[in-house]
């Protein structure tokens, strides 16, 4: 293991730029299981959803992923708010969500996982775009523009939720929601509704950071399940619910993984997420900055 | 103290910055009767779940029949006699009445034959008069029934100390009266009782003696006619 | 009925299943039927942490894969012969289940869950990382061709996996109506209600985590000696994790029968599927199925015929 400073630097970079990106990842697992208490463990699947439909739009159209999946985000967040609805009616309302909302969203991520298999097959699908490819030195360190471009835009997103929930009525109906569904009845809101337009925009982020996802790296359908443990060890070390600890916690991970695959190999990596959320959970189960 | 079945000095919780009780001394002297009372928020489950063991108190001790309990697990106290009531029911919704019954009878450690459960189950529900609900679902019980199968459950641990938390909460008079009547059986049987309730006129027929908390601390330990005149606990009740 | 006549009922079953087996004349029925049957002691497994205690296990890949990965261990060590050795999968895997249980029991349902997952990757990476048994690239068993008393290997695994099935199923329908079921179900109904009616709910649920991991491990232990070929991909498969749920749910997680049904059906199910149509295409039916079930008969197939026994007669 040969620690050189350029060595050094340069995983530190891509750490942080792909803890950028896993800000926008894990935001929408934030939001539905840090507020809302909603397991949904099928979140990769809708970020490799969105991936897809970005690589469709790009080789028959010739469309920039990123632009695409932000056009199509209306469409997601309808399809998370009627996903929402069936939750809603079958377990919320009858109390089971622990043994059966868990099973359900399990098998939802499988199917959406085996009907992108069923339909692309194994083979890993990648983007063109003018800013793959290029990079730009500064010092001892590269700085791809694959990973620098959807860092970037994931900044954005990241910032624009925040935005959306500390400044909006309904945003802040929402963080409401997350603490106390009864007063929030109480004020006249729909706390259902509420949840719905959360959850929708969960989803509705996911597919965004799909966009980024086949930017940085070649999708196949079944790398949904490495993110599982991505978003849920984010969500739970940036004290579930803080946008602020999320964009840390995705911070920390981004470079702990970086680390990992550049001194001991990538094929470390998967077990990096994972650990720390088994670490985060034995230690601090309220996260960094937690409630 | 030998007199007190349960004496719990000092006992402070804290969650982050808030803090639901500091500082609460609470005694039960064996066979009393005791209500507690104090507005919403003002630390009284909080202070109940310190003494079942669900909470671990920051500070302070609980000794209960002489012996320190702080240390031990909620089902472990069970086991040496506490027992409690929920304010919002939690039966055993995939089980009948006696099945959840059964289970107190089962796991709180008071070596009964394995056939002589059922009777002794059946015998817990004819005391509380749920004999005839035996084999219903327990989730299909009325509302007063949940609270009298919350109170069989606890029964049918042998408890010496019971804390029946909001048992009356939302019944009619007569279920009220159904309930306290209950109650003051099963302290007949030698059963000290804890009642928090927000009913003032089950708790002043009830109890001989009277604690109340307000935001985390106790404000007046008395005679329950003494307490109800502090211009302390007014204030707190109706406001300034 | 009293567990010995169960358990002797049930070895009668098991003994008619393998002679109608042998009337087919055709090998494949033991491969078909071995797969079908390793699902049944895994969906029982599962349904003892899942459907009695409520607690969710998405790590059954990992459990199953220690199962098998410490035959592969025995078999480039001491090289015991497979009834030895699936005892030993069996222990080794109860250990670990224990020890993951003691990790991550305190944990509300939801973390625990998810922390299950979590260990069933990190196990996946530590093997894919651990050259001695082969890392990514996998390790060669070499079956035998023949067993004592049996036409061939192939249907002494049958017959062993036969066993493991019974031996499953009568250890299930014991928790289940015992005191230690009670104390299970009431841990899943309610956990603090539990624990404040005395049953000591860490304890009793690091017993079902035990259990149900020495079943998993029983399960994979005569693995590689079916499959021949062991990689990480093919133990730690996804498969295993949405099977040994799917089946509890669609048969009914409240009894022992339920997995039974469901692993039966569906397996069978899995098993034409992949033959007829793409083994892909019989995992989304998978999917489909366990997602139509828990929304709309969360309690199963045994739920609707215990629901329809109910309507037949209204004052039961």
């Amino acid at each position: 293991m040969d620690v050189s400073l350029d060595l050094f630097l340069n995983a530190i970079a891509a750490g942080i730029l792909l803890g950028g990106f896993y800000a926008a990842v894990s935001i929408g697992i934030s939001i539905s299981f840090g507020m809302l208490d909603i397991v949904n463990i099928a979140h990769p699947a809708f970020i490799i959803l969105g991936s897809f439909i970005a690589y469709i739009a790009n080789e028959k159209l010739g469309a920039d992923p990123i632009l695409t999946t932000i056009v199509l985000a209306p469409a997601f967040f309808l399809l998370g708010a009627g996903l929402y609805q069936i939750y809603h009616i079958c377990f919320e309302r009858r109390g089971r969500e622990a043994l059966s909302g868990l099973a359900f969203f399990f098998g939802i991520l499988f199917i959406t996982e085996v009907s992108l298999l069923l339909v692309f097959g194994v083979d890993y699908r990648s983007v063109q775009a003018a800013y793959i490819g290029p990079a730009i030195t500064i010092g001892l360190v590269g700085i791809p523009f694959r990973l620098a471009v959807p860092c970037a835009v994931s900044l954005i997103l990241v910032g624009v939720v925040h935005f959306y929930l500390q400044k909006t009525f309904t945003g802040r109906c929402i963080l409401a929601v997350s603490q106390n569904q009864r007063a929030l009845q109480l004020m006249g809101a729909n706390p259902i509704r509420i949840k719905q337009i959360a959850f929708g925009i969960s989803i509705a982020t996911a597919a965004i950071a799909g966009a980024f996802l086949i930017i940085i790296q070649p999708v196949e359908p079944s790398i949904g399940r490495d993110y599982i443990g991505r978003v849920f060890a984010v969500c739970v070390l940036g004290g579930m619910g803080s946008i602020p600890g999320t964009l840390l916690a995705a911070m920390i991970l981004g470079v702990a993984e970086s680390f990992t695959a550049t001194f001991y190999g990538p094929s470390w990596a998967p077990a990096v997420s994972f650990g720390l959320l088994l670490l985060t959970l034995a230690v601090r189960p309220a996260g960094l900055l937690g409630r | 103290m030998p007199e007190n079945i349960l004496t719990a000095t000092n006992i402070s919780k804290h969650f982050g910055g808030f803090v639901a009780l500091e500082g609460v001394d609470f005694h039960v002297a064996t066979g009393e009767r005791v209500g507690l009372l104090g507005p919403n928020g003002s630390g009284k489950s909080t202070l109940v779940n310190c003494i079942t063991g669900t909470l671990r108190n920051d500070t302070g001790e609980i000794a209960f029949l002489g012996e320190r309990i702080e240390g031990l697990v909620t089902h472990q106290r069970i086991r040496r006699g506490v027992a409690r009531t929920f304010q919002i029911p939690r039966p055993f919704r995939s089980m009948t009445v006696l099945e959840n019954v059964e289970i107190a009878l089962l796991y709180a450690g008071h070596a009964v034959s394995h056939e002589g459960h059922t009777a002794a189950a059946l015998a817990v529900l004819e005391q509380l008069g749920l004999r005839n609900q035996a084999d219903m679902g327990a989730g299909q019980l009325t509302q007063v029934d949940l609270r009298k199968l919350e109170l069989a459950r606890a029964l049918a641990a042998r408890p010496k100390l019971l804390i029946a938390d909001e048992a009356m909460a939302g019944l009619s008079h007569t279920e009220v009266d159904e309930i306290l009547e209950l109650l003051f059986q099963l302290n007949e049987t030698g059963i000290s009782i804890v009642m928090i309730e927000h009913i003032m006129y089950a708790v002043m027929k009830f109890s001989q003696r009277i604690a109340v908390l307000v935001a985390g601390r106790k404000i007046a330990d008395g005679d329950p006619q003494a307490v109800v005149k502090n211009p302390d606990v007014e204030k707190a009740y109706l406001g300034e | 009925m009293r567990s010995l006549p169960f358990l002797g009922a049930a070895i009668v079953v098991a003994v008619a299943v393998f002679f109608a087996a042998a009337l087919v004349g055709n090998e494949y029925v033991y491969f078909a039927g071995y797969t079908v049957l390793q699902f049944v002691v895994l969906a029982t497994a599962w349904n003892i942490l899942g459907g009695y205690t409520g607690y969710v296990n998405f790590g059954t890949a990992g459990f199953f894969a220690m199962g098998a990965y410490s035959t592969v261990v025995i078999y480039k060590t001491i090289k015991l012969p497979l009834l030895l050795a699936i005892p030993v999968g069996g222990v080794t895997t109860a250990i670990f289940g224990l020890a993951m249980g003691y990790l991550t029991l305190r944990l509300r349902g939801v973390f625990f869950a998810i922390a299950t997952l979590a260990l069933a990757i990190v196990l996946n990476t530590l093997i894919v990382n651990w050259s001695f048994v082969g890392g990514s690239r996998g390790v060669y068993i070499i079956r035998p061709r023949d067993a004592a008393h049996f036409e061939s290997y192939v249907q002494f695994l049958f017959a062993v996996m036969l066993g493991l099935s019974v031996l499953a199923v009568w250890i299930a329908r014991m928790v289940e109506q015992s005191r230690l079921g009670r104390g299970l179900a009431a841990i899943r109904d309610d956990e603090l209600a539990a624990e404040c009616a005395g049953v000591p709910t860490l304890r009793l649920k690091l017993i079902s985590t035990t259990l149900s991991g020495f079943l998993m491990g029983l399960a994979g232990a005569p693995f590689p000696y079916y499959v021949t070929y062991v990689d990480p991909g093919g133990t730690f498969n996804l498969a295993y994790a949405v099977n040994s749920i799917a089946m509890p749910i669609i048969g009914g997680t409240m009894s022992w029968i339920g997995p039974l049904v469901g692993a039966v059906l569906l397996g069978t199910l899995e098993q034409v599927a992949t033959v007829t149509i793409s083994s892909e295409l019989n995992l989304l039916i998978v999917g489909v199925l366990l997602v139509l079930f828990v929304t709309l008969a969360p309690n199963g197939i045994m739920g609707l015929v215990s629901a329809r026994r109910r309507k037949a007669k209204p004052n039961a």
